[in-house]
């Protein structure tokens, strides 16, 4: 496997790894179409079949989103995935054009993430509401949404109105202090960095 | 003669429509009783599976994976229980991995039952959804048996299964599959040769094997194109490699193709379902790993161990973390290729878990199936494509 990820890297200039036995390539936008097309035909990949794409959301990083291709070959019997990493207003080319899949999984991470393909045939909105705004599964949308759906008794038709919770919103934090949790307990403000019976200096 | 303006007819197919198989929308656009272009819209039943399985920890998130096809609800299961395993690198003891293979085989039976007989419907014969349904029920009460629920089972957990068989479940199976193999004959005595069955089907929504790699397709949708690939074979996970059964490939890639595909399947689900009986009487020993940081102790031992009354409560709290990595697993499930791509940050919840659903590239190439057909034949295309929304929106 290593193998053939040194045979990708050197021919397409992608960085490749190989984690939990899993090919792994990163690349950057512009060159990511000519490393689908490299991947679908050469006939050491043969990788023909485009299986999911998806986002994943890191909002502390310049660039928050990954845009993951999870590549199948099925002569191989191999598996490949494609990273690349972009924001929220710089586009990556679409695949629709390498592999036909890729149109609906490329709207579904636009509606979700809000990342931006450029030359896709049909760019919608797919599994959200008609007149969504937002996009649901950046970190930083709400659990509960902004808006619910509502009978307006009035106007005789369902509305949009914000979102009214009975109660409020509950983030039950289990993880444990003395192991994992990465903030400051409530009433360890004040306490410094060293730990307990260090020497004064 | 003048030129004549021919406009086409827009027409809305659905939600609410039967041969929709659940919520979906087609914008159709005919010219006659010719479809021209469909283009289906989906998300009717979304409900933000991805996002809260986000906000839960990692057995909480097991239950959402029965409700995305609700038809086959284990093996989606299995799924997420494999890519968390894999993170966790862990396994299942054996007598687990048999039991998860024998309901695994079980969900796919359920699943081709219901795909098979309302195609059957979709296409005009009433009869066999009435027969299949009633085998459906007996199976569904093995899964209320082993998990308390018909179908909702969260029965598969990361690291094994939740409980062992009861007594007298293995007997029990035996019977149903001894019944069950004259049943499948009555099937397709029904349909094979039935000349409607065949009139709606042959030849209707042909994908090529270059269409059906192009498109995405995966399970009985590429088998039916005429592609040998199936995960279990190629890729087993569990005890698929000791299994002896038989892949069936179509020729011809229509609907007809991909009923014969299925139907041959439950049959050889059936004959692993066999093999796992007959395993099952000799495999002893524990169904899910013996780690107290990763499964929960028994109730009998938390009346009687503080140890155990203490991992009961941080594992039905906080739950485990997984250390930080990324897998993409997918198994055979009945539809297709089902895959989850987890990605782990060190915490007790997943970062984000992506649910790659079979049904959604097949639906997606429904606008290349359908058109030049007849408006019928659309419906019979969506009965093949065994497209089921919980999946599709998730």
């Amino acid at each position: 496997m290593e193998e053939l990820g040194t045979h990708i890297a050197q021919a397409t200039g992608a960085t490749s790894s190989v984690r939990l036995g899993e090919l792994m390539l990163e690349t950057t936008p512009d060159r990511l179409i000519a490393l689908l097309t490299f991947l679908r035909d050469d006939p050491k990949c043969l990788f023909r079949q485009l299986v999911d794409v998806c986002g994943v959301d890191w909002p502390d990083r310049p660039k928050r989103f990954d845009v993951v291709y999870n590549l199948l070959s099925l002569k191989n019997n191999q598996r490949a995935r494609v990273k690349v990493q972009t924001d929220e207003n710089t586009p990556v080319p679409s695949a629709a054009s390498v592999y036909s899949s890729a149109s609906w999984f490329e709207r579904e991470t636009y509606d979700l993430y809000g990342v931006w393909f450029a030359d896709h045939p049909d760019l919608r909105r797919i599994l959200t509401d008609y007149g969504f705004e937002g996009h649901p599964l950046r970190k930083d949308f709400p659990l509960t949404g902004f808006v619910e759906v509502w009978w307006d008794d009035e106007q005789k038709r369902v509305v949009n109105r914000p979102v009214k919770l009975q109660q409020e919103f509950r983030r039950f934090d289990f993880l444990s202090p003395w192991e994992g949790a990465h903030y400051v307990l409530p009433g360890d403000e004040k306490a410094s960095d060293k730990p307990l019976g260090a020497p004064k200096s | 003669m003048a030129d004549v303006e021919i406009k086409t007819l827009t027409m809305n197919f659905g939600p609410q429509h039967p041969a929709a198989h659940g919520v979906l929308r087609l914008v159709v656009e005919m010219d006659g009783e010719i479809v021209e272009r469909c283009d289906p819209h989906i998300g009717l039943l979304h409900r933000g599976t991805e996002k809260l399985i986000e906000y839960k920890t990692y057995l909480q998130a097991v239950p959402y994976f029965d409700r995305l096809d609700y038809v086959s609800p284990m093996n989606q299961e299995h799924t997420f229980a494999l890519a968390t395993e894999k993170l966790l690198g862990i396994q299942a003891p054996e007598r687990g991995q048999y039991i998860r293979v024998l309901f695994a085989e079980i969900t796919r039976i359920l699943n081709h039952l219901l795909n098979v007989t309302t195609f059957a419907m979709d296409t005009g014969a009433l009869t066999p959804p009435l027969w299949g349904f009633e085998q459906r029920e007996l199976l569904m009460e093995y899964y209320e048996a082993v998990s308390g629920s018909r179908m909702h089972a969260a029965y598969f957990r990361p690291g094994g299964v939740h409980q062992d068989l009861p007594d007298g479940m293995l007997d029990s199976m035996e019977q149903w599959i001894k019944q069950f193999h004259p049943f499948i004959k009555d099937i397709e005595d029904l349909l094979n040769d039935n000349r409607i069955f065949r009139m709606r089907t042959v030849d209707i929504g042909v994908c090529t094997p270059e269409q059906a790699l192009d498109w995405g397709f995966s399970g009985p949708m590429i088998r039916a194109s005429g592609l040998p690939w199936d995960l279990r074979k190629s890729q087993p996970y569990d005890v698929y490699d000791r299994m002896d059964f038989d892949i069936p490939v179509g020729k011809t890639g229509d609907c007809f193709a991909r009923y014969l595909v299925r139907v041959e399947e439950m049959r050889q689900s059936a004959r692993i379902m066999e093999q796992c009986v007959k395993a099952l009487r000799t495999v002893k020993g524990p169904v899910r790993v013996d780690d107290r940081k990763i499964a929960p102790p028994r109730r009998g031992e938390m009346k009687g161990s503080m140890e155990a009354l203490i991992h009961h409560f941080k594992l039905y709290t906080e739950g485990y973390k997984v250390p930080a990595g990324e897998t993409y697993t997918a198994t055979e499930a009945p539809k297709g290729e089902f895959g989850v791509y987890l990605v782990s940050d060190g915490t007790n919840k997943p970062y984000r878990c992506k649910i790659r659903a079979p049904g959604f590239p097949h639906l997606q190439a429904l606008d290349m199936m359908t058109r030049g057909h007849q408006l019928a034949d659309m419906s019979a295309n969506i009965g093949s494509l065994d497209i089921v929304f919980g999946e599709i929106d998730r």
